[in-house]
């Protein structure tokens, strides 16, 4: 393919142990490659080493063996601070629970991703005002989680995601709190920023109705891939 | 990114209001505490030594004994003689000696009693102590030759006893000897202090009358005031030669005012310093409150921490904000703690005998052991917090 790989996984294995003779093996060596601007679903059951997966994907974990590169670089070799910029940069985090700080605003929790590069803080709200505003919250910016609905809450969240610019938006479950309804509405605005804005997208569900909506999907089962193939 | 943090410190605190000021307390009672007894412990310090001043410089104390006061009040062996010998020997226009003998007792005077200090003195006495007589007659060399009857009384003492008659030539009794009064000394002022009674509330009487009233023939101790400064070490040699001559060695023994000014002032010192290590253990226990805390606050915000690491926050941001968080509680403490051990310290003053003094290096004591005790008790928590793995985090319930 003549796109470049924002993101790519070489044998990835990952191994947990748990005791002297009890070691689990989550990923079994695993290999894809996203590419900028694609769309991705990897599915899988629980058990099948997705969250496992996702984690090395957003490099909150390292690989027992393997290597994962965003644009190339072998994240094996970024040191602390190093890997806190790649996670600022070029990722977009988007989780089942949300993760918004309860105490503050809808505004101060998008702001808080831009707390950790250089910038002025004018500019920040600006740009935090702008990215609600293109998820349809521009009429809740002062409103803090608790006064939310389940998919206002994620809106946040994928504003908070989108703020950075980043190339890639890992989502983990992220209807998985939220009724059919507001699932649907969810996914149709990653979608849609997907699309508007080139930012490569991977969804990670077990929902198969979710992963009908990607552009490719990837099939974990027992910490290997089984199926990748274009939907 | 320290002023992002402080910003993000101040949100977490007001989130938990009443847990901040709770925590916060502990640090402001250990800097107020130390504030405010170092305060009241310079002021005695002040107070006291001020007080041995105003006896009058170059003073030298004879005092009976060897100088070694731990092991009790000596018994003296000092005669009016003695006194008579050191006046001999000292120059004319040189120093003052003067003895007495010093006791309590009641006195009564128009139905009214009072209980006083009596002070039975040879005659030099009022000149050696640099007292004066506001009204009547001193007690001369001759009164005490002759063991006249005759008192000099302080001016609260007068006052409490003839109220606003004029005193001298009335008559009052100490025990059951009867006294008229030759005169009324100046006011002082000050009140009593640790090292001496009220000199307002004291009857002065020739010392051989005192000496028949105390049933005694010996003397409490010996001043004696030096022309000057420069001769007070001539005058201790003339005294140690001559009381020498006189006693032996070991009887005796020659203080100058300024030793006991420096001993009095260091004591005083030492216990200041104590108050202030006890007040600092209270500031240490704050700082465990504080410490203990923050643990709750990092196990509490473990998903946050998660988080922001996942947004992009290094190991050093999160430590940073946790650190900055507890030296934030801990400075508002200090800072609280320092205004009101000032208050109080001020508040004090109005009803202890003693002034309130507050010194800069109470203050900066008080203000750099807050900000340490933020830093040493905040590093643990800041540390852990840091090094929370994220993926644990971020499942953490």
């Amino acid at each position: 393919m003549s796109v470049p790989a924002v993101l790519s996984a070489e044998n990835v294995t990952r191994s947990y142990v748990i005791s002297d003779d009890v070691v689990v093996h989550a990923l079994r060596g695993v290999s894809f490659a996203v590419h900028q601007g694609e769309y991705v679903a990897i599915m899988g059951s629980s058990g099948s080493g997705k969250s496992t997966l996702l984690n090395l994907l957003g490099v909150l974990d390292r690989p027992t063996s393997g290597v994962i590169r965003y644009d190339g670089q072998d994240v094996q070799e970024l040191d602390d601070s190093a890997v806190a910029k790649l996670r600022n940069e070029r990722i977009g985090f988007v989780f089942q629970s949300f993760h918004l700080l309860q105490r503050v605003t809808a505004v101060d929790n998008v702001i808080v991703p831009l707390t950790y590069r250089p910038g002025s803080k004018t500019n920040r709200r600006d740009r935090a005002v702008a990215a609600l505003t293109s998820v349809g919250l521009a009429d809740r910016l002062d409103h803090r989680p608790n006064q939310l609905s389940g998919g206002q809450q994620q809106r946040v969240a994928i504003a908070r995601a989108l703020v950075t610019e980043p190339g890639l938006i890992l989502a983990d479950e992220p209807t998985g709190n939220l009724d059919t309804q507001t699932s649907s509405e969810i996914m149709t605005l990653l979608e849609a920023l997907h699309r508007d804005k080139g930012t490569a997208l991977v969804v990670i569900t077990h929902d198969p109705e979710v992963a009908s909506r990607a552009d490719r999907r990837i099939e974990l089962r027992d910490g290997v891939v089984v199926k990748d193939e274009a939907n | 990114m320290s002023r992002e943090a402080f910003r993000i410190a101040l949100q977490a605190l007001a989130a938990n209001r009443l847990r901040s000021v709770l925590t916060t307390l502990g640090v402001l009672i250990g800097v107020m505490s130390v504030v405010l007894l170092v305060a009241i412990g310079q002021g005695a310090r002040v107070e006291i030594t001020g007080a041995i001043e105003g006896l009058g410089s170059n003073l030298l104390f004879v005092l009976p004994g060897d100088g070694d006061f731990t092991a009790g009040p000596a018994r003296s062996r000092f005669t009016t003689g003695d006194v008579d010998a050191l006046e001999r020997e000292f120059p004319a226009g040189g120093a003052k000696a003067a003895g007495y003998i010093v006791g309590a007792d009641n006195i009564r005077a128009d139905g009214e009693r009072v209980s006083v200090t009596v002070f039975a003195v040879t005659g030099s006495y009022l000149e050696v102590l640099d007292r004066s007589v506001a009204r009547g007659q001193a007690i001369t060399n001759a009164d005490v030759d002759a063991t006249r009857r005759l008192a000099l009384l302080g001016a609260t003492a007068a006052e409490q006893l003839f109220g606003n008659q004029d005193p001298i030539g009335r008559n009052l009794d100490v025990g059951s000897t009867r006294f008229r009064v030759a005169g009324v000394l100046s006011q002082i002022g000050g009140g009593s202090t640790p090292f001496g009674p009220d000199q307002d509330r004291i009857v002065v009487v020739p010392v051989t009358t005192g000496q028949r009233l105390f049933g005694t023939s010996r003397l409490d101790a010996i001043f004696v005031r030096s022309a000057s400064a420069a001769s007070v070490d001539n005058d201790r040699a003339t005294i140690e030669r001559v009381l020498l001559r006189r006693l032996s060695e070991g009887d005796f023994s020659v203080i100058s005012q300024d030793e006991i000014l420096g001993v009095v002032s260091q004591i005083l010192q030492t216990l200041t310093l104590v108050l202030a290590a006890i007040a600092g253990i209270s500031l240490l226990v704050g700082g465990v409150g504080v410490s203990n805390i923050m643990l709750v606050s990092v196990s509490e915000r473990t998903r946050e921490i998660g988080l922001r690491k996942a947004l992009g926050a290094r190991t050093r941001d999160i430590t940073s904000q946790f650190l900055v968080e507890a030296m934030a509680l801990t400075a508002i403490g200090g800072v609280i703690g320092l205004i009101l051990g000032v208050a109080f310290a001020l508040l004090a003053e109005t009803f202890l005998p003693v002034p309130a003094i507050i010194t800069w290096w109470s203050i900066a004591l008080a203000l750099a052991t807050s900000f340490i005790v933020g830093i040493v008790f905040g590093v643990l928590p800041a540390r852990r917090a840091g090094q929370l793995d994220p993926v644990q985090a971020l499942r953490h319930e």
